[in-house]
């Protein structure tokens, strides 16, 4: 149970070359465990996207390794499901499609009914059914993004990548589908890693957080455990001691790496040499006005 | 649920009394009769004003017309003769008539002229076909071919003629058009080895690609009973007109975005399907974009390409109404450009709908 599921070795990621060379994570150490809940947060442009995309497949490290299940990842795989920040659907597709497409890839040897049965029971499951012949379009934020989490799990992964998911969804939406991934996730238990810039999300749903201190040359900060009991209950949580002592923890950690960010960008500012060009000092004379008519 | 909200809305405003009628008007959109009212009549006052400058014109270059006439009349015949001119003008002779601008109701009047025509030539065509009917069921019988009316073909049948062509022609475009575009846009070097080919030949005029036609399909169909000069027009009309489909899918399957990419990477579609399910979806709306765009570059380029080819159709019956110099030559010139300003029109409409229909986009 207690095994490791993916490993960074050492990780560097950067990105152009030369004296373009931007590193966006540098000397990246980090062990997910199996079945656990783990969630990373950090301000926006940080390198979040990059270091999940590491473990997605879509990109490859410049410099260490990432290691799932003891072996280095090459390209994507099914076993790692990912719902994009931005839902990613298909606009030409309806909601069943999407989602059946996936399905379709994972089991190539299913029958239509097969594939039709289990891409229905993904649908229910969040609850989209009355939609499921919807364009994109047609849905709203918080439903396209349902029917992303559908076509992630659909796929039956073993570990559920989630890229700021909730991001771009009002603050009672967001709440909703908190607690349905929740639910869907501790059904069976996968390992699950999720992105985040917000805390609370954070601290709500994961068991371990782990801060990212902000790009360029991002770098894990301390790890924060959450010790709360699941089910958790938003309500409750409010007012539980433990829970406000986390966040406030993280909180503050995260305020004080805003500031030092603020610090060093200020000292970096060096203007120019440059004078200010005075009138009639044109090096082109003909350029020049002639006298009386200015 | 909205019949209650729009009850209590409707009750809310103060001093608003509860009327069904409100909740009607609440619950079918809006149609503003006062815009469109407004523009129709501002059209219909355009087009009056239209007529009328063209009246205005056509007397105008009428009068500058007949008395060059009559001047020259007076200049090389004398007084007499320019006398007997003026005459002749005035009496509305035909053999006479200034050969200007045509007024709008002598238009009209070709107009009509040209649909009595096609009907009589139509009221001919079923005569000549029940003459011959049983001789041509003879003919089937012993296997020869059946006699075919040869007669002069209406407006009409040269409108449908032309219509033919560009729709021969856009179907060349688009089996070429897309084709070549999805390669292109797929593969790289593949575009690097297309793009000098695009950007030369894109500019090229009609005329020059009827010519390239002509001469290549003079040599190669040799049988005298096809068509040529329909073959000639239908596939120079394809070649001029497909450019804009060609370019447009390159660039829209080169340019699938990244998050779509990224889906196919992690369901890790194999090519054919990233290509059938991805890429070609996604660059629909682009592929039907330069489709209405070839539609009605082809249907442009199709008058002269007619006239050129002798191709029957809109573009040779414009030319030989020309050549003809007859009376009503001119007014018939002008019917026939209003038909093809029309139907060029129809076609940028229904490929707009088909665009609109396919395009998955938010509106």
């Amino acid at each position: 149970m207690s095994e490791n599921i993916v490993e960074f070795k050492n990780v560097s990621k950067w990105y152009g070359e030369g004296e373009n060379r931007t590193e966006v994570l540098s000397n990246i150490n980090l062990t997910i465990k199996e079945g656990e809940f783990l969630a990373i947060v950090g301000f926006t442009g940080s390198g979040k996207t990059t270091l999940i995309n590491l473990i997605s497949g879509l990109l490859e490290p410049d410099e260490g390794e990432v290691l799932f299940k003891g072996k280095p990842i090459k390209g994507t795989s099914h076993e790692r499901g990912i719902i994009f920040q931005n839902y990613s659907l298909l606009p030409w597709l309806n909601v069943f499609q999407n989602v059946a497409l996936a399905v379709k890839e994972v089991h190539p040897d299913w029958s239509q009914e097969q594939i039709t049965e289990h891409t229905e029971r993904f649908i229910e499951m969040v609850h989209l059914s009355p939609a499921k012949n919807k364009l994109p379009k047609e849905l709203s934020g918080g439903m396209r993004q349902r029917v992303s989490v559908a076509r992630a799990l659909s796929m039956d992964p073993e570990m559920l990548l989630m890229d700021e998911p909730l991001g771009a969804l009002d603050a009672l939406t967001r709440g909703v589908l908190q607690e349905e991934i929740l639910r869907i996730w501790s059904a069976n238990r996968r390992t699950a890693l999720l992105i985040t810039n917000d805390v609370d999300e954070g601290v709500f749903m994961a068991d371990r957080i782990i801060p990212l201190n902000p790009g360029p040359n991002a770098t894990l900060g301390p790890e924060y455990m959450i010790e709360l009991d699941r089910p958790r209950d938003k309500k409750a949580l409010n007012s539980d001691p433990k829970f406000k002592e986390v966040r406030t923890a993280i909180l503050n950690y995260l305020v004080d790496l805003g500031e030092a960010a603020k610090l060093e960008k200020k000292a970096e500012f060096i203007l120019p040499d440059y004078k200010p060009m005075m009138p009639n000092s044109r090096s082109f004379p003909f350029f020049r006005r002639k006298k009386g008519r200015a | 649920m909205s019949d209650i909200g729009i009850s209590t809305k409707a009750m809310g405003k103060p001093g608003a009394t509860f009327s069904p009628m409100k909740v009607l008007k609440g619950l079918l959109p809006k149609i503003d009769s006062k815009a469109i009212l407004k523009n129709a009549l501002i059209s219909l006052a355009s087009i009056v004003l239209f007529v009328l400058l063209w009246h205005l014109g056509a007397n105008y270059l009428f009068n500058i017309e007949a008395t060059a006439k009559i001047e020259k009349a007076r200049t090389e015949q004398g007084a007499e003769a320019a006398a007997q001119m003026e005459a002749c003008i005035l009496s509305g002779d035909v053999s006479c008539q200034p050969n200007t601008l045509p007024s709008p109701q002598q238009v009209i009047v070709a107009a009509q002229n040209l649909w009595a025509d096609h009907l009589s030539i139509s009221a001919k065509k079923i005569a000549f076909k029940a003459k011959v009917a049983t001789t041509n069921a003879d003919r089937k019988a012993q296997g020869l071919k059946p006699i075919k009316y040869t007669g002069r073909p209406s407006f009409i049948d040269q409108i449908l003629t032309s219509i033919k062509t560009v729709f021969a022609g856009f179907l060349l475009a688009m089996f070429i058009a897309i084709p070549i575009g999805i390669i292109t846009g797929l593969n790289e070097n593949l575009k690097t080895a297309f793009n000098w080919l695009i950007q030369i030949f894109k500019p090229v005029s009609p005329v020059v690609w009827l010519l390239l036609v002509f001469m290549i399909v003079k040599t190669l169909i040799r049988d005298p009973e096809l068509d040529k000069s329909f073959i000639i027009a239908a596939i120079s009309v394809g070649l001029c007109a497909m450019w804009a489909t060609l370019v447009n899918t390159s660039l829209g399957v080169s340019s699938v975005k990244t998050d779509y990419m990224n889906v196919a990477k992690v369901l890790q579609l194999s090519l054919g399907k990233k290509i059938f399910k991805i890429i070609i979806p996604s660059s629909i709306p682009l592929i039907f974009t330069g489709l209405r765009i070839t539609v009605s570059v082809a249907w442009m380029v199709l008058i002269a390409i007619e006239l050129l080819a002798q191709s029957p159709g809109l573009g040779s019956f414009v030319w030989e109404e020309f050549q003809n110099g007859a009376n009503d030559s001119n007014a018939k010139i002008i019917v026939a450009m209003f038909v093809i300003g029309i139907i060029g029109f129809l076609l940028d409409r229904v490929m707009l709908f088909v665009q609109q229909s396919v395009s998955f986009e938010t509106q």
